[in-house]
């Protein structure tokens, strides 16, 4: 995992959680939590349902007020950010998106480059390159013309992600970004986005439920209890059977074969 | 989508309303040249003479009836096709067009009202419009949780059933005054909630909400592209979202209303001009405002054109036009296309 966290030089902060108190009605999801999140780093946020991995990427991209505390992005409070600027520096991909009449792909995918938009808004040679780039980086070309109603779940979900890379935004908050998708498309983004943050001082926070899969291609993870606790650090140390045992509420043991690893639940009848 | 696509339709739309225009002009009970029609619009003929006399009758026509008449009618279809366009966006519905949220239904109700009552046109007019800002204000006062709420709730639902509801208690409210309406004031009911532009005599108060709710809207409309997917999205790529859905909400309801007082309830231009450039041209609002404005003014003018030459002298209500020839149009090409 040594070459995942190159982040040449540079040791200046792009995200910075302060004590940080998000609560939805009565129930604290996460309290007093501070932390720094550096370039070359990918996060991957994990924890049960309604634990608060949407409401925390939500706050620290900067759209929902917390409870408490507050988000610093290059060392200024979020909220003081004029919109376009902080569009600029970070990119959210939501859960879910809304397709209500039917657009091409490559225009879907243009939208993100609306931070960089000037004059009447209408786009330039230079943001239909970073869309066709985009769509290239998840091998998605070829469905640059399709209409977007006419797509799988998981080519949706893809073309989502597509479209969060082209915003060209430094920091990159994907809510759920392998939900729908299969195993060889869920390693084919992982490792699109790995390839994403390899050259240039860039940080990935992604929300997910597959473990294993974090603790392969992330380089820290953020382990969320849902009742004001979180877990985090480096990958493998806080994805272990024994916090997420307690986190998800079922008992979870970690198998070892030729070198590879994963989390598996201890089922009660499961052959010994 | 590219600017110069875009002004390339824009063009071919503004060339086809200035065609539509003129033969407004020109067309009629009294045939003038499309020529002299525009002639007469700019020269005031004033000397003595027989010929002269001919030209001034002419051109009387022209400037009192025509020119009134063929004005409202594009302004008014301008205004609907705008509205409907804008509120497919606000609602995030296909289905959505100008009265769906109940503005037409209040003018109506207020108008029916002032013209059983036997009103002069004015206060018909000023009734109508009265009616439409008392609808927006409840509907906005109703639902104005839903314009402020960002995720994960979406607005649009409520706001929705919220303006369908109020807008059913003024059909009620409508149907109420019809049954109540003597004989001889039902024909001028019909007339006005079928719409018409025979009343239209002062078309230009239309025409300035037109060009004030464009000025309003084209700015914003690279806006309203990332607003339909969402308020996430929108919220995070910088665009104000329950600013901008207010914003459109207030210029849609305000252009429907203006164009309820002039003209009365022309159905179906604001549902069907938006869809028919969608379907052929794709779903970019900057593009798609202007472009359903300029084809909802050249839409209604036509219609007006055949609903008072067709079976002439006698007239049709024009909205009795934009649905008779509009429905088979429009699902010509809905049904047309296949995926």
């Amino acid at each position: 995992m040594k070459s995942l966290t190159n982040a040449p030089g540079a040791r200046t902060p792009s995200l910075c959680a302060q004590h940080l108190t998000l609560r939805v009605g009565e129930r604290t999801l996460l309290e007093d939590f501070t932390h720094t999140f550096y370039p070359g780093e990918i996060w991957c946020v994990a924890g049960p349902n309604g634990a608060g991995k949407t409401t925390l990427m939500m706050t620290l991209a900067g759209l929902l007020r917390p409870a408490g505390g507050q988000i610093e992005v290059d060392g200024e409070r979020i909220d003081a950010w004029p919109s376009a600027a902080l569009a600029r520096r970070r990119a959210l991909m939501p859960q879910t998106s809304h397709d209500a009449f039917d657009a091409r792909v490559l225009d879907i995918v243009l939208l993100n480059r609306f931070p960089h938009l000037t004059g009447w808004g209408w786009e330039r040679p230079a943001d239909r390159a970073a869309a066709h780039a985009a769509l290239a980086a998840l091998g998605l070309e070829s469905l640059a013309a399709r209409d977007v109603l006419s797509l799988s779940g998981g080519e949706r979900q893809r073309v989502a992600l597509a479209a969060a890379l082209c915003q060209e935004a430094p920091l990159l908050l994907l809510d759920e970004p392998l939900a729908f998708l299969d195993w060889h498309h869920q390693i084919a983004c992982l490792t699109a986005l790995v390839d994403w943050t390899r050259f240039l001082p860039r940080t990935i926070i992604f929300s997910c439920h597959d473990l294993n899969l974090a603790r392969r291609f992330a380089t820290h993870a953020l382990l969320l209890e849902g009742n004001g606790i979180a877990h985090s650090g480096a990958a493998r140390d806080v994805l272990t059977p024994a916090l997420a045992s307690r986190a998800f509420g079922y008992p979870l043991v970690l198998i070892e074969q030729n070198g590879y690893e994963a989390l598996v639940p201890a089922l009660p009848d499961a052959p010994r | 989508m590219t600017a110069r696509r875009a002004a390339f339709v824009w063009s071919l739309l503004l060339l086809a309303a200035f065609v539509v225009f003129a033969a407004a002009l020109a067309l009629g009970s009294v045939a003038i040249s499309p020529w002299q029609a525009i002639l007469a619009l700019v020269h005031v003929p004033a000397h003595g003479g027989s010929g002269a006399q001919a030209g001034d009758l002419a051109g009387e026509i022209v400037r009192t009836l025509r020119l009134p008449r063929a004005v409202a009618g594009f302004s008014c279809g301008a205004l609907l096709a705008l509205a409907g366009a804008l509120l497919q966006v606000l609602l995030r519905n296909p289905l959505a067009e100008p009265y769906v949220l109940g503005v037409s239904g209040g003018a109506a109700a207020f108008a029916v009202a002032a013209l059983l009552a036997g009103c002069a046109w004015w206060l018909v007019d000023a009734a109508a419009f009265a009616g439409a800002v008392l609808s927006i204000a409840l509907v906005l006062g109703l639902a104005r949780r839903e314009f402020w709420r960002g995720e994960p709730q979406e607005a649009s639902p409520r706001l929705l059933l919220t303006g369908v509801v109020v807008a059913t208690g003024w059909g009620a409210a409508i149907t109420l005054c019809i049954a109540l309406a003597p004989d001889d004031r039902l024909r001028g009911i019909v007339f006005w909630l079928t719409g018409d532009l025979n009343g239209a005599a002062n078309p230009w108060p239309a025409l300035v909400a037109l060009i004030v709710a464009l000025a309003v809207c084209v700015p914003v409309a690279p806006q309203l592209n990332v607003l339909l997917r969402g308020d996430a999205l929108a919220s995070s790529l910088g665009v104000p979202a329950s600013r901008l859905r207010l914003r459109i909400y207030v210029v849609a309801s305000l252009a429907a209303a203006a164009s309820v007082t002039t003209a009365g309830t022309i159905g179906f231009v604001g549902l069907v001009v938006p869809h028919a450039l969608r379907l052929v041209l794709g779903n970019d609002q900057r593009m798609l405002v202007p472009a359903s404005t300029l084809a909802g003014g050249v839409a209604v003018m036509a219609a007006d054109l055949l609903a008072r030459t067709v079976i002439a002298p006698a007239q049709l209500p024009v909205g009795v036009v934009t649905a008779l020839v509009g429905v088979p149009v429009f699902l010509w090409m809905l049904l047309r296309r296949r995926r």
